[in-house]
């Protein structure tokens, strides 16, 4: 049965709402496909705005792997704002693709991309826009396996109800998995329905399915255990790994929206994974091991992804770009092959130490120089021990004298709130420090003409780290020190005026606390949130911390629980964590020993420069370390 | 700069949703992948020379827009229209690319011809309501605009509006073309279709603003949105009170 383009019905609201080319589609490179000749359909879901959501390098990557294959389409859907959300419900236009404007409630997956926790009540609304059954029990062979991904997705137990599956880990090989399984589910005539399509999903072992494992609860309200309520679903499931990033050189054809977007620019992973080991570091923690892109492919991508798409500016990303085995001959070659033209090259600097300087100052030749990040993160010396980010005092204050002292007028740096053990010290420390950097700034330049620009946020205790345990700390203590660094930084008289201030509130951090670390019985907050209005929890002018609090309340009325239970409890080591079936690869007993150390403010080294510490990925994934260097280099580009 | 290209292209279909910045976003895009070899202004944060004359409206489709780039070295302009074509989107569509070869391009957009469709209207009331409006010395209306409310003349501005005798069915896709358009066909209903030349005065009138002054003199309230499409821009032959193409002059001046 093919499906008609809702477009029709969609075009006469566009006039009445905020930037309607959101919503057209129609972006160079993104692809049509014809839906008879497909056997298998995704909906691909970034649970955001299109502004947020189209940059997003997991779906495009997604987006174009399952497009290449021959009997699969991917078309995208996004967020859409209230204003045409309540045009579409009195109009009964349902949840749409962009790409071909068909319904989502036709394809056979909706895969929804969670970077955070703030889109679950979005994804409601997509599901109910669609017309799909909010909670997968209620669903029909009619409605898609609604899928979920993204580093969320590492504890998926929140919106457990919601979702008929979710995978872990790097997307690009399970994906075809998926799509085979279902081609051949259906190819032989959806034996058994959606549950037989769930249940070969389940089999794999890698792909998780919540309505197959029941949690069982102490009366206190602890889980007692999850456990498979049928034969053949395993006992944990595990998250994927794709080894050698040179065989997945994705995007190769980015997405050029029309529309204004956070990222204007072609990205390219450097590299996977991290293990600097910041303990407070969800992503550094569930990415591991480090797999680097070669040079001579990343040279291969800038170039092609420049050509595709027309962009003037290209991103290194990685989660600590500095630290790819080549990133300077990468910067160099790419500065060298670009150098004259009006190209720009950014890589997203965390790394304190003057490597870091050159390189941006290579990546920034001919253009201006105007800030530098640094992320210290914690303000006194103990604090970066128990986060195990290891910089000190003195690396900070020389790396940005060469910066100040190499034409660099503004440093950024990063910090957070809130972090375990914290005393009102040590965000005090972030005053001090500040200080510091302009009087070197001033004494490296000779002039009064430097700045810093202090931000910081509360800290939430992320699933699959070593602050999985720790007590979040309450937003009244993270508001009060807030407020007490800025007096601090505001009131002297010397430094005060070149340094500037930004922060985020406590309050949604506990918000996000509650979604990181809960467990199913969230999912009825986050309904009831979402019944009452909730939407783009992201975003400050939506997000209402009343509204969750009392739609904890009521929804939570009855159970042993609340939401200081979820948040400001410290857990001890025998606990069962609601995302402990779900496995990172990462050792519980090293983890927990790494929280031991975090208390006792000790560090521990990174794994690629020192032997091994048993953090238990590499054993249990079958994965290991790929680095560099490779020693080869960026050729010039030859001009036809 | 060694020439100065002009471009007429189209917003077509459901790309008359950009709006002036994504076009120029776009713009800039697509004349880097097709590699012309665009001019940047000097300075700090050198711009490619790429400028634009009054753009149509969000929501508005276009058969003319114009926009004039500076190049390093000169470029054929027939390769230039085919390069800078592909390197678009589709419903952003080159349409015709000249050299220029005097005078400013904005001088010689004096005015513009201007299609609306009103779906559901009724053509006797539309035709009344246009005698009324003719009859009319001025018609004062009123806009939302950056600087304000504004009220202005929306009559004198106005050169001709008419109902057109086309046999009207469907919407602004078909008026534009099928390019950018998905799969599915309007619905079939009646259509009142008003073309217009509107002088390009300060502050600009709009199709919108004669619509204004439509309901004003005769009550006049098609049911649902207006689709409007740009059919061409350019001087005011005296002749036949039309637009002339603005490429006139720049090719008249040409070899080619």
């Amino acid at each position: 049965m093919s499906v008609e383009s809702l477009f029709p019905r969609l075009e006469p609201l566009l006039p009445k709402v905020q930037k309607p080319i959101q919503y057209v589609g129609g972006e160079l490179n993104s692809t049509v496909k014809d839906w008879d000749e497909a056997a298998v359909r995704w909906a691909l879901m970034y649970p955001d705005a299109y502004e947020v959501g189209l940059p997003n390098q997991g779906v495009q990557i997604l987006y174009e792997i399952l497009n290449e294959l021959p009997e699969t389409l991917a078309e995208r859907t996004y967020a859409v704002w209230p204003d045409l959300e309540a045009l579409m419900r009195s109009e009964s236009v349902p949840q749409f693709t962009v790409d071909a404007h068909r319904p989502v409630r036709a394809f056979d997956v909706l895969g929804v991309s969670f970077a955070t926790e703030l889109g679950y009540t979005n994804l409601l609304t997509a599901l109910d826009l669609a017309g799909i059954p909010l909670e997968a029990v209620d669903r029909t062979d009619e409605d898609p396996i609604v899928l979920a991904g993204g580093h969320a997705a590492f504890n998926p137990e929140p919106i457990a109800d919601f979702l008929d599956a979710a995978v872990l880990g790097d997307g690009e090989q399970i994906a075809i998995a998926i799509s085979e399984v279902i081609r051949e589910w259906k190819g032989e005539g959806s034996p058994g329905g959606r549950d037989e399509l769930l249940m070969r999903l389940a089999e794999t072992g890698g792909v998780y399915v919540p309505k197959f494992y029941d949690v069982e609860y102490h009366p206190d309200g602890r889980i007692k255990r999850v456990v498979p309520n049928r034969a053949g679903v395993p006992s944990r499931v595990f998250k994927h790994t794709v080894m050698d990033l040179d065989e997945w050189p994705y995007p190769k054809k980015p997405l050029v929206p029309l529309a204004e977007t956070v990222h204007e620019r072609f990205s390219v992973e450097i590299f996977r994974g991290c293990t600097r080991g910041c303990r407070f570091c969800q992503a550094g923690m569930i990415t591991r091991p480090v797999r680097e892109r070669s040079i001579t492919t990343i040279g291969d991508m800038v170039e092609a992804g420049l050509r595709e798409s027309g962009f003037n500016e290209v991103g290194l990303l990685s989660l600590s770009s500095a630290d790819h085995s080549e990133i300077g001959d990468i910067a160099k070659g790419l500065a060298d092959r670009y150098e004259g033209g009006q190209v720009g090259l950014s890589l997203p600097s965390t790394r304190v130490d003057a490597f870091n300087i050159d390189l941006a100052g290579e990546l920034s030749r001919g253009g201006r120089r105007s800030g530098l990040t640094f992320a210290p993160e914690g303000g006194s010396e103990r604090m970066r021990k128990v986060i195990n980010k290891m910089v000190t005092e003195e690396d900070l204050i020389r790396t940005v004298t060469t910066a100040y002292g190499q034409g660099w007028r503004q440093v950024k740096l990063y910090f957070m709130c809130g972090l375990p053990t914290e005393e009102d010290v040590d965000v005090l420390g972030i005053a001090d420090l500040a200080k510091k950097v302009i009087k070197a700034g001033r004494e490296a330049t000779g002039s009064r003409d430097v700045r810093c620009t202090v931000s910081i946020g509360g800290f939430v205790p992320k699933p699959h780290t070593p602050f999985q345990w720790a007590a979040q700390c309450d937003h009244e203590t993270v508001d009060r020190r807030l407020r007490e660094l800025r007096d601090a930084l505001r009131g002297d008289k010397e430094y005060g005026r070149a340094i500037g201030y930004r922060y985020h509130d406590g309050k949604p951090s506990i918000v996000e606390g509650l979604l990181s670390r809960g467990d199913r019985r969230v999912g009825r907050v986050i309904r009831a949130v979402w019944e009452d209005g909730g939407r783009f929890d992201g975003w400050s002018e939506h997000f209402s911390y009343d509204r969750w609090m009392a739609a904890a309340e009521s929804a939570l009325a009855g159970e042993p629980v609340d939401v200081d239970w979820y948040t400001t409890r410290e857990r001890d080591e025998h606990e069962v964590l609601p995302w402990d079936h779900l496995d990172a690869g990462l050792d519980r007993e090293w983890l927990w020993q790494d929280w031991q150390d975090a208390l006792n403010a000790g560090e521990v080294e990174d794994c690629r420069w020192t032997p091994c510490y048993d953090c238990g990925v590499c054993p249990t994934m079958g994965t290991e370390i790929q680095i560099g260097p490779t020693g080869k280099r960026l050729l010039p580009l030859t001009v036809l | 700069m060694a020439q100065r290209l002009r471009v007429r292209y189209a917003k077509r279909g459901r790309l008359r949703f950009t709006s002036h910045r994504d076009i120029s976003r776009a713009v800039e895009r697509a004349v880097r992948r097709a590699g012309l070899p665009v001019a940047y202004s000097a300075g700090f944060s050198p711009h490619p020379k790429i400028s634009y004359a009054g753009a149509a409206p969000t929501g508005v489709a276009s058969e003319a827009e114009y926009l004039e780039i500076g190049v390093s070295r000169p470029c054929d302009p027939r390769s230039v229209l085919a390069d800078l074509d592909a390197s678009l989107p589709p419903g952003l569509d080159v349409v015709d690319v000249v050299e220029a070869r005097s005078g400013t391009l904005a001088d010689r957009l004096e005015a513009s011809v201007w299609e609306v469709r009103l779906p559901g209207a009724d053509p006797a009331e539309a035709e009344a309501a246009v005698k009324e409006f003719w009859a009319a010395d001025l018609v004062e209306v009123e806009r939302l605009t950056k600087k304000g409310m504004r009220r202005f003349d929306a009559r004198q501005a106005v050169h001709a509006l008419a109902l057109t005798d086309e046999a009207a069915h469907g919407g602004i896709g078909e008026a534009a073309g099928a390019s950018g358009r998905t799969a599915g066909q309007k619905p079939v209903q009646p259509c009142v279709i008003l073309r217009m030349v509107v002088r390009h005065e300060t502050p600009a009138v709009r199709p919108d603003d004669v619509l204004t002054g439509l309901r004003l003199v005769a009550g006049f309230a098609p049911p649902s949105p207006p689709e409007v499409t740009r059919l061409a821009q350019g001087p005011l032959d005296a002749v036949t009170g039309e637009p002339a193409d603005p490429f006139d002059l720049d090719r008249a001046g040409g070899d080619r």
